[in-house]
């Protein structure tokens, strides 16, 4: 038994090194995906103190909104815009209907109102679009298909073109969420919100405004990963399930560190695969669905803040 | 006018700390509950089945996560899986030793759902608000995979299903086929009853004012000499407890068996979760108002709009329900935040200050 545990993983790691590349690299992609909705997740947290339970399900709407304008006849390029538009609404109502009349409520009452949110999101989306999965149209937006098999380490490792692309533009989009947040006005603007409410707003900047922006942001990020999950599996509101997975990364990373989602969001996913794939079989797999949250909570019992999070001080 | 106390003396320590020191209110009990017996009988047994049964279970554990939420403030999403431990308890239990009283057994699995839920509540030692409720998702995820993957919880069946055997009381089935919704609606009341009373007594003693200091502030309360760790743990279990028992009471007066790994699940978690917000946290009778509402809603838009003429199909009305169910919660939590406890608390004070407006 404690062989089992203990030793004989590692000896199959040893043994078959391609096999683990090939592990590694899914991790690395289903762990880039995790830290696009924590990325999601931790910009809203940043700018308005929100618990954004909805994150999951706004990757869904936008996935589900491309998806359904091009079924209906909508140029693919076209529908990429409108289904921007369409987040941007989105973003608009939320803080003006939900947002603002519960200015200064507890945590917990935004944090519930968001479910609320969800929920109206899922009635809504399956009402306009029907609740059978669809296919995302990746040929129509230029996303590469097929996969390239490289030889290394005495075996085969198989890279899909799709895992590379959405790595490649997760990186790109975090670098220019950097320079937004860095570079632009609004970005500083951003910034200042999420140090000090009252600061902010006492130096003429508006919060109501910046709640748009930063939900239209956190929109965006949602429409490019709802592009990449879909494109992997299909779009199906069972993707919302996904939201959940990316409580870990964040308490991993801690709720307002915007390179702790990533890294976050890189050890849950490969942690995940490789527990599955070398300690799954143990216990009759399927561990997947629970790991990523004994690891976060293995975290937690040493650093209740996360990873990179603000240290938590407590006055009475 | 309609609600006055005026004239209602208290002459003694127990009759000023009663849980209803006003007359009108316990009268008002007293109607609901010879109501909820006397009545049912003349009920149609579908409206008995479908309704009343599941929201009195529903009720249950919600009062059960509101010990531990609205009453200790400690987040939980781990609500389906204690309600799942309880019914596999159940299972267990009643075909391991099945001369035994049914309903001793729904009880007892209560126990079982406890003993877990304090081990999932641990780590509120250490964190709490949002990061907990993470960790009790940990346990829900963690305790449905155990549902599905080891055999020996179900019995060995090829189906994973739990199957609710023929059980009686006094002679009476109340579990499996030939059990009339009646004498189920029964055996669930009379459990509600009984813990709602118990909860009562809880909240409203030395326990439940140590979980309210808590949920205020933990370290001012552990200050003042409150042991958080038993607090919290405690908490925990008599939470769980509860949910373990609706859980039970869910799979073997309700459904009647079926596949457990859907019926506990997260979904499960957050619908009680709804009932509590909805209804008003850190109240008894929120727990109810809340199950209530949020049962009612969806059976009214499957059953009661087709009724009245209005065609609707099952998969609009389930689309509407999730619509109405997500406008619902963001309308009572800008109206009232507080929750339907508190409009009813609202509207006694109108009702005694009418016709004035002080």
């Amino acid at each position: 038994m404690l062989y089992n545990v203990f030793v004989d993983p590692f000896v199959q790691m040893a043994d078959m090194p391609d096999l683990l590349v090939q592990v590694l690299w899914e991790g690395t992609v289903a762990g880039v995906l995790y830290a696009l909705i924590a990325l999601g997740f931790v910009l809203i947290f940043k700018a308005s103190g929100v618990f954004n339970f909805a994150q999951g399900i706004m990757v869904v709407f936008a996935a589900l909104t491309l998806v359904g304008l091009h079924e209906n006849g909508v140029p693919a390029l076209l529908a990429l815009v409108l289904t921007v538009g369409v987040m941007y609404a989105l973003a608009w109502s939320i803080e003006r209907v939900v947002l603002r009349p519960l200015v200064n409520q507890p945590d917990i009452i935004l944090f519930m109102a968001t479910f609320g949110i969800t929920y109206l999101i899922i009635g809504l989306g399956e009402f306009i679009f029907g609740g059978r999965p669809k296919a995302m149209i990746t040929s129509e937006l230029f996303l590469p298909r097929g996969a390239i098999d490289v030889q290394m380490l005495g075996g085969r490792v198989t890279f899909q073109k799709l895992d590379i692309a959405a790595a490649v533009i997760a990186g790109l989009m975090v670098a220019a969420l950097a320079v937004f947040f860095q570079r632009t006005r609004i970005g500083r603007a951003l910034r200042a919100v999420a140090d000090s409410h009252k600061a902010a707003l006492s130096v003429g900047i508006s919060l109501n405004q910046i709640w748009v922006v930063v939900w239209f942001t956190a929109g965006l990020v949602a429409l490019v990963t709802g592009i990449m999950w879909g494109a992997r599996s299909d779009v199906s509101f069972g993707l919302q399930i996904i939201a959940l997975k990316a409580l870990p990364v964040l308490i991993l990373g801690g709720f307002t560190s915007v390179p702790g989602a990533i890294v976050g969001g890189l050890i849950i996913g490969v942690g995940e695969k490789v527990g599955e794939f070398y300690w799954g079989p143990l216990v009759g797999s399927g561990i997947e669905s629970w790991l990523a949250y004994l690891i976060a909570l293995a975290f937690l019992l040493f650093r209740p803040q996360g990873l990179f999070g603000d240290k938590i001080i407590e006055r009475i | 006018m309609f609600y006055r106390e005026a004239g209602q003396f208290k002459t003694s320590y127990e009759a000023d700390m009663a849980v209803f020191p006003i007359r009108q209110d316990r009268i008002g009990l007293a109607i609901i509950l010879v109501a909820a017996v006397a009545l049912p009988p003349f009920l149609d047994s579908f409206v008995v089945g479908t309704v009343l049964v599941p929201f009195l279970v529903f009720s249950l554990a919600a009062t059960g996560l509101n010990l531990l939420t609205g009453y200790t403030g400690l987040l939980s999403l781990g609500t389906g899986a204690f309600m799942g431990v309880g019914a596999y308890a159940c299972y267990k239990l009643t075909t391991i030793f099945p001369g035994v009283n049914i309903l001793v057994w729904i009880l007892a699995s209560g126990f079982f759902s406890a003993a877990i839920g304090v081990v999932f509540g641990l780590p509120s030692l250490r964190i709490k608000g949002f990061y907990l409720a993470v960790a009790t998702l940990a346990a829900q995820f963690f305790l449905e995979w155990c549902f599905v993957r080891i055999p020996w919880l179900f019995n060995y069946n090829l189906s994973g299903a739990i199957e609710a055997p023929s059980r009686s009381v006094f002679g009476i089935p109340i579990v499996g086929a030939s059990a009339t919704p009646l004498a189920r609606y029964y055996a669930i009341l009379a459990i509600v009853v009984a813990l709602t009373w118990i909860a009562s007594n809880i909240v409203h003693g030395r326990v439940g004012r140590a979980w309210m200091a808590v949920r205020d502030m933990d370290i001012a309360a552990e200050l003042m000499g409150i042991r958080l760790l038993r607090a919290k743990l405690l908490a925990f279990a008599v939470s769980s407890f509860y949910c373990g028992v609706a859980g039970a009471a869910m799979m073997f007066l309700w459904y009647g068996g079926g596949e457990a790994k859907d019926a506990f699940s997260i979904n499960l978690s957050f619908t009680i979760l709804f009932m509590i917000i909805i209804g008003g946290l850190g109240s008894l009778l929120g727990a109810f108002l809340g199950a209530a509402l949020l049962h009612l809603v969806p059976i009214f838009l499957k059953f009661g709009l087709p009724e009245l003429g209005v065609p609707i199909g099952g998969a609009t009305a389930e689309h509407l329900t999730h619509i109405l169910v997500g406008a619902l919660i963001v309308f009572f939590l800008i109206v009232e935040p507080h929750g339907l406890a508190r409009l009813w608390a609202t509207t006694k004070q109108k009702l005694r200050a009418w016709p004035f407006p002080y």
